[in-house]
């Protein structure tokens, strides 16, 4: 066999036994991304096998109204599937929503019942209702908004257009209406027209058994979701799992470079450069070294995603295959460009952890992108590492055709090309 | 000549490493190249090896010149660096299969070069034991055994018993006179002046990247000082008066109160010792001890640098 062949398959052996025979490092490179990829996996909504039911907002209702809409109102929010209503006082309130307990509060004002039926038309001022929220939890805002309006302007209206329903306050709005400044003739006309109808409705006997004549306004569509992805559903672990192999090969690669800083240290770099070996050699079995390690545990993490938490490839095989060996490559001159820039090995290994830690959140590994604002999702193009998680993202649960790889591997690989350049070019070959 | 080094230079930066450094070995020699710290030892080492590229000069071997990294002459190198240069997560046998194998060296070829290896450095039993479980002289022996598993014609010995106990040295010793005596050209590189005067039987002397001495063992001694030296504790400190008179007396160069002990130079140890003692006892300083030492290397050196190795 060729020598320069022999000495290639040796160099590459030696760093494939080396890391497997290191016990500590093995269960760290392989255990850990399981272990973290299945909890945040868990925590994002797992495998999509099982309803994990949506957890319900608490929120606290102060009713300082009192009335028979206030009642029919906080009833009705009690029924939302996605509150957990308590009647508290405002003080109470107040203290809940400040210590957490509660993620926000509606105070419902004196005179709100009769305020909004008023109102209804714009004649008179509407009465002001208070939402306390936690600023900490910001989406809540918006929601309690959306579910109070629908819940509010179904009892207004369900009150108006129901037999039996309150007639003094249609009286009242009658007068007012005939009163009201800045409401054309005809329109005047038209609304006293259509309240006199309704004042009729409410003016006849409830049905028997206290039954509603009208629900009220209700939103007029019923919305019904459906995931939509090229595989069979949508399965958490399957990101997760892309996000943590990539952090965790990436430390890997660290750990390559760092490791041939050692050997600098240790004098074993002068040994392997006083063999008859080139460059090339010495180089390229690194790359290939510790490519071959990062495809053993992308193997190894997917396998047990696979088995254990049903992550399917639902896509190409071939693309995942591609951007597994696109991202073990990067791993591999990653790791070469840090022994080419490091000094010395504790320096070289705490800076290079933080900028690995810093390219896995920009690629999307610990929360998609998609949660980030938009100028950040622009920056995160230029992460190699948000490539690999999208490209393992579109051959597992998006489930894409192979074509789908085409751009990840190809930036990879490009990434790939640069790292190894700084390499080549920063590598100081005559310093032990 | 196996090896020749031919007007060696070398710079880094402003520094000059190697002026102009001339020597060679003939195959089957123990050369020993001696020099203090930043005497340009580990650049001349580190040329002959191919590892570090001379701004002058070249270095043949077997007649080819040290070229490229992947220069056929360098097969005919073997390196033993001062460090450990092994990799302790791997058993002994493995770290030498993996040495060979960077020599080009596979299959029976490879297995029996390795357990020649292990045999000659007295490992044999200890070959799956993995080398952060050797004690210093076994690391020591399976660091040069690293070294030998392509049969190198010429071995660079880099301090090869930095740490290591009276016995491994021995065997160290033994297995390097094995190797010349099979005719292999051995450059050897150490502090310890009794190791070359143990092993070699020329030597090269260097200092600010100059070569200050090539010749034999015999030839270098007789650069040291002639006179050798009687050396005496005595119960009191003798006066300047006393050095005077001691130095004055027939066949005594010299004379010298270091510490609590007085050394007294002379060409001819037993005519002057009784004058020495007769005219201490005269004025009234008795002798507790004595001993006497022959002019060695470490005053060759000493004379040639104008400092000691061990300063150095």
């Amino acid at each position: 066999m060729n020598p320069n062949l022999v000495a290639f398959r040796a160099l590459v052996y030696r760093d494939v036994a080396t890391f497997l025979r290191d016990r500590r490092a093995l269960a760290v490179s392989l255990l850990t991304p399981i272990a973290i990829a299945a909890f945040f996996g868990f925590v994002f909504g797992g495998s999509g096998d099982r309803d994990t039911g949506i957890a319900k907002m608490p929120v606290g209702i102060v009713d300082l109204d009192r009335s028979a809409m206030s009642a029919a109102l906080v009833a009705d929010l009690a029924k939302d599937a996605a509150l957990e209503v308590e009647v508290v006082t405002e003080p109470v309130a107040r203290d809940k929503v400040k210590a957490g307990k509660l993620r926000a509060a509606l105070v419902l004002p004196a005179g709100f019942g009769a305020g909004a039926s008023r109102a209804l038309f714009g004649v008179t001022d509407k009465p002001d209702l208070q939402l306390l929220y936690d600023p900490s939890q910001s989406l809540v805002k918006p929601v309690l908004e959306g579910l109070v309006t629908q819940h509010v302007m179904q009892n207004v209206t369900r009150d108006l257009f129901s037999a039996g329903g309150s007639t003094a306050v249609t009286d009242d709005m009658l007068a007012r209406l005939r009163t009201a400044d800045g409401i054309a003739p005809d329109t005047r006309s038209d609304l006293i027209s259509l309240l006199q109808s309704a004042r009729r409705v409410q003016s006849r006997p409830p049905p028997p058994g206290g039954a509603q004549g009208t629900g009220g306004l209700t939103v007029p569509f019923t919305l019904k979701s459906e995931s939509v992805t090229s595989g069979p559903h949508y399965n958490a672990y399957a990101h997760s799992f892309a996000g943590m192999s990539v952090q965790f090969i990436l430390f890997m690669g660290i750990d390559a470079g760092v490791g041939l800083l050692l050997m600098r240290e240790l004098g074993v770099w002068r040994r392997l450069r006083a063999a008859p070996v080139s460059r090339a050699v010495l180089l390229g079995s690194r790359i290939v070294g510790t490519a071959t390690i990062a495809m053993l545990i992308l193997a190894f993490v997917y396998l047990v995603a696979m088995t254990v938490f049903s992550v399917r490839i639902s896509g190409s095989v071939a693309g995942f295959a591609a951007v597994a060996v696109a991202f073990a490559l990067l791993a591999a001159t990653t790791g070469l460009m840090i022994a080419a820039l490091g000094r010395s090995v504790p320096a070289t290994r705490g800076l290079s952890v933080l900028v690995v830690l810093m390219l896995v959140m920009l690629g999307g590994a610990w929360v998609p992108t998609f949660v980030f604002p938009e100028w950040l999702q622009h920056v995160s193009a230029f992460a190699p590492t948000r490539w690999a998680v999208d490209g393992l993202d579109a051959m597992t649960w998006r489930g894409l055709p192979a074509s789908a790889a085409v751009k990840p591997v190809a930036l990879l690989l490009l990434w790939s090309a640069g790292f190894l350049a700084i390499a080549l070019w920063r590598f100081d070959w005559d310093s032990d | 000549m196996e090896l020749v080094a031919e007007h060696l230079g070398k710079r880094f930066g402003t520094v000059e490493a190697l002026a102009d450094v001339s020597f060679g070995a003939a195959a089957g020699e123990v050369l020993g190249l001696l020099g203090p710290n930043g005497a340009g030892k580990s650049t001349a080492v580190g040329i002959i090896a191919g590892l570090v590229r001379p701004d002058r000069g070249s270095v043949r071997i077997g007649g080819d010149a040290i070229g490229t990294d992947a220069a056929p002459a360098k097969r005919r190198i073997g390196l033993v660096p001062q460090e450990i240069a092994l990799f302790d997560e791997l058993p002994a046998r493995m770290n030498l299969r993996f040495f060979g194998a960077l020599y080009g060296l596979s299959g029976r070829v490879l297995a029996a070069r390795v357990a020649e290896a292990l045999d000659l450095v007295q490992l044999s039993e200890r070959a799956g034991d993995l080398p952060r479980e050797f004690s210093g002289g076994m690391r020591r022996r399976l660091n040069i055994a690293a070294a030998l598993l392509h049969q190198p014609r010429l071995l660079l010995l880099d301090e090869p018993t930095v740490g290591v106990d009276p016995q491994s040295r021995n065997a160290i010793f033994g297995t390097i006179q094995a190797l010349a005596d099979a005719g292999r050209t051995v450059l050897y590189t150490t502090h310890y002046m009794e190791e070359v005067e143990r092993l070699c039987r020329r030597v090269v002397v260097i200092d600010h990247g100059r070569v200050l001495a090539d010749d034999t063992l015999e030839g270098l001694m007789a650069r040291a000082p002639t006179a050798s030296r009687l050396i005496l504790s005595l119960d009191a400190s003798p006066g300047p008066a006393a050095l005077a008179e001691l130095a004055a007396l027939p066949g005594v160069t010299g004379t010298e109160a270091v510490g609590g002990e007085l050394v007294v130079l002379a060409g001819d140890l037993g005519a002057a010792t009784p004058r020495v003692l007769e005219c201490l006892a005269a004025r009234g300083i008795r002798c507790q001890a004595l001993h006497s030492r022959r002019p060695n290397l470490e005053d060759a050196f000493l004379a040639l640098t104008g400092r000691t190795l061990r300063d150095a």
